[in-house]
């Protein structure tokens, strides 16, 4: 029974957009690709804006410019680990990015 | 099966899989459809994606990392799009709750999507993003509207043409062994796109209004260029029918053309000359082929067109010398440039015409631009010597204007003279009456020219006020108005006064409700589209020139367009009913 527990873990972040042309298509894109590698579930928000991490269109539509700061919610066996590899892409890779 | 009523513009039967053109610049239009053809609908979408990812798929991979990674990117970014399922998902789901087409779908959610970046992101990547949607759109709607557009000018599978609207080049350029078919939203019977096709031999149907919203790529539709009917997606019944309709009517063709060796003669043995009306050297043949004894309009237009700097003497020669040469000691009329609301002589002017009709085009274009209509003359003259070449001006309205071109005629001769080049001199000059102030005044232009040639589109449009390309007065559009009839029996009365040639190269001469009518006016030559030279022969040796005087007499006491067209149909239905 705990494993199953476990397997519903629940993780909750906020990341910032630091790239200086924020989440236009090629980081959207990397950021789908890297959420498509784990099983759970992510989700992202931009205040009311809510986006399947995994779906380029919805988070492509959020919006998000330098300084925005998205709330990423995972929910799986692999949620911590997700959010992870997330926050090392979008807050210290920067997409490759160079900062404003 | 549905079945559109459109105007029938060139004749023939054609029953082939459509193929939509132009739909890249076109908002597809919102279809409704059969809660029971959900389920296919929605596998057209998948199939779309399907075959898109796979397209992207090749392309993304045939760019170099190294020159082409930015344009992979977009590829992959693009393919992401593709396998998102949400996005497929919001379209299908349209699909399924609106009974809406695939096409629309996809436009519909799409652009949605295009008009959030446009409207909502504010940053540097705004536009570059609302295009990367539209070019996935596209990319979507080329697979489901059919063979991509680009792939019109190389066919590989016959088709019928479905458009909103054709520009004349665009039906120039379709390959005859390909494109067994057109049908058009806009257009009226003598629009541009329409003499195309019937010069090229293909049935087209226009006028259709809504064609494009009915039709789906890949549908199959009939063509029935003789009646002015689109059948879209016919049942086998129908099918089998056209089936044979088409091979009676190929059959009738291929009577008619048995006649070509045979005189256009009246059964009481009156003699009438059939010329043919081209628009491209190489039309000549088709003159010869179906039995014309001559151009009678031989348009220059062409030579203009689709370019942006003026044709050289040379080149202009060259295409007037390759009809000259064809046709021997039979006439070729060419008629001086006809240019009016196009490219090439907007692009001249500072700001557009408000009102192009009645503004500066034909004639009136070349006499405010001398070297150019100069240097056409030129060319026609050079080439007089290698035939029976004849100059005919369009569009005069006042005997200044003729006198004015005569004038310009005999300079250029006077130039040719000095530097000692051949040309015939007692070439004859001819006028369009084409307008109602030059069918008014016939009498005093006929003093100055060898001929008349009366060009019927133009003098029905400027009579009767109508537009006959707008499709939402040309029902208003006919030469059977009792109006254009007294003039056209006004300018053949006073040529025959003056003792001068007359014929009529407008529609009229091809269509065989009108040649009975044309002949008991006293027309002895008709100049006519190619194709339809067979058939008027025809009718022109089933009749006798009493017949034609009787018929004429009864339309000339007749009040109403209404009761004069019915009355010429009725009639050449009796003369050549297998074309009915």
């Amino acid at each position: 029974m705990g494993e199953t527990v476990l397997e519903k873990l629940v993780c909750e972040t906020t990341l910032e957009i630091k790239n200086a042309e924020g989440l236009h298509m090629r980081p959207a894109m990397q950021f789908i690709d890297l959420a498509s590698q784990f099983d759970c579930k992510i989700t992202v928000s931009n205040a009311d804006r809510v986006a399947d991490g995994k779906s380029i269109m919805q988070v492509s539509m959020l919006e998000a410019t330098c300084g925005t700061r998205l709330q990423v919610r995972a929910e799986g066996p692999d949620a911590d680990r997700a959010l992870e590899a997330l926050r090392e892409l979008v807050e210290v890779r920067m997409f490759g990015e160079p900062p404003p | 099966m549905e079945i559109k009523k459109g105007i029938a513009v060139s004749p023939g039967v054609a029953i082939g899989k459509s193929l939509i053109v132009d739909s890249e610049d076109y908002r597809i239009p919102r279809r409704e459809i059969e809660p029971s053809q959900r389920v296919e609908e929605i596998q057209r979408v998948r199939n779309a994606f399907h075959e898109a990812t796979e397209e992207l798929d090749a392309l993304e991979r045939g760019q170099d990392e190294a020159t082409g990674g930015r344009i992979k990117d977009i590829f992959a970014v693009h393919l992401r799009f593709l396998r998102d399922r949400s996005l497929r998902r919001r379209i299908t789901d349209m699909v399924h709750t609106q009974s809406v087409t695939a096409e629309y779908a996809v436009s519909t959610v799409l652009r949605e999507i295009a008009a959030h970046f446009e409207t909502n992101v504010k940053d540097t990547y705004i536009s570059e993003r609302a295009a990367d949607i539209y070019d996935i759109e596209r990319r979507l709607l080329r697979r489901l509207l059919g063979t991509k557009r680009e792939d019109i000018l190389h066919l590989r599978e016959e088709v019928i043409v479905v458009a909103r609207q054709l520009s004349p080049t665009q039906t120039a350029g379709f390959n005859r062994d390909y494109v067994k078919g057109i049908a058009s939203d806009a257009g009226g019977r003598t629009s541009h796109a329409a003499i195309v096709a019937r010069s090229l031999g293909i049935p087209a149907v226009v006028a259709l209004e809504d064609l494009t919203e009915i039709v789906r790529g890949g549908d199959r539709v009939i063509i029935d260029g003789n009646r002015g009917i689109v059948i879209v997606n016919p049942d086998q019944e129908t099918i089998r029918q056209y089936e044979v309709y088409s091979r009676e009517f190929l059959a009738l063709e291929h009577k008619l053309d048995s006649l070509r060796e045979k005189p256009a003669t009246t059964r009481d043995g009156v003699r009438i000359s059939l010329l043919g009306n081209i628009e491209f050297p190489d039309e000549a043949h088709l003159v010869l082929e179906k039995g014309g004894e001559g151009v009678g309009l031989y348009r220059t237009e062409f030579l203009y067109l689709n370019r942006t700097t003026e044709p050289v003497e040379q080149e202009q020669y060259e295409a007037y010398a390759e009809v000259a040469r064809v046709f021997k000691n039979k006439p070729v009329v060419i008629r001086t440039l006809d240019l009016g609301a196009d490219k090439y002589t907007q692009s001249r002017r500072l700001a557009p015409e408000p009102n192009p009709f009645l503004g500066l085009r034909s004639i009136r274009f070349c006499l405010q631009n001398l070297s150019m209509f100069k240097t056409q003359l030129r060319a026609i003259l050079r080439a007089s010597v290698l035939g029976q070449i004849k100059i005919m001006f369009p569009l005069i309205t006042s005997v200044q204007e003729l006198m004015q071109a005569r004038m310009i005629v005999h300079d250029v001769m006077e130039d040719l003279d000095e530097e000692n080049i051949h040309y015939n001199r007692n070439i004859e000059l001819g006028a369009m009456i084409e307008t109602p102030s030059a069918a008014l005044t016939a009498s005093t232009l006929a003093r100055d020219v060898d001929f008349f040639s009366i060009g019927t589109n133009d003098l029905t449009q400027y009579t009767l006020a109508v537009d006959r390309g707008n499709e939402l007065v040309s029902p208003l559009y006919s030469a059977a108005d009792p109006a254009v009839l007294r003039l056209i029996r006004m300018i053949i009365q006073d040529a025959n006064k003056a003792r001068i040639d007359v014929s009529v190269c407008g529609e009229t001469a091809s269509e065989p409700e009108y040649v009975m009518l044309l002949l008991g006016m006293g027309i002895r030559t008709l100049s006519l589209t190619p194709p339809m030279v067979p058939e008027i022969k025809q009718v022109i040796r089933s009749v006798t020139i009493e017949d034609c005087n009787h018929l004429t007499r009864t339309v000339l006491g007749m009040n109403s367009e209404r009761q004069i067209s019915g009355y010429l149909r009725a009639t050449a239905r009796k003369i050549l009913p297998e074309a009915f």
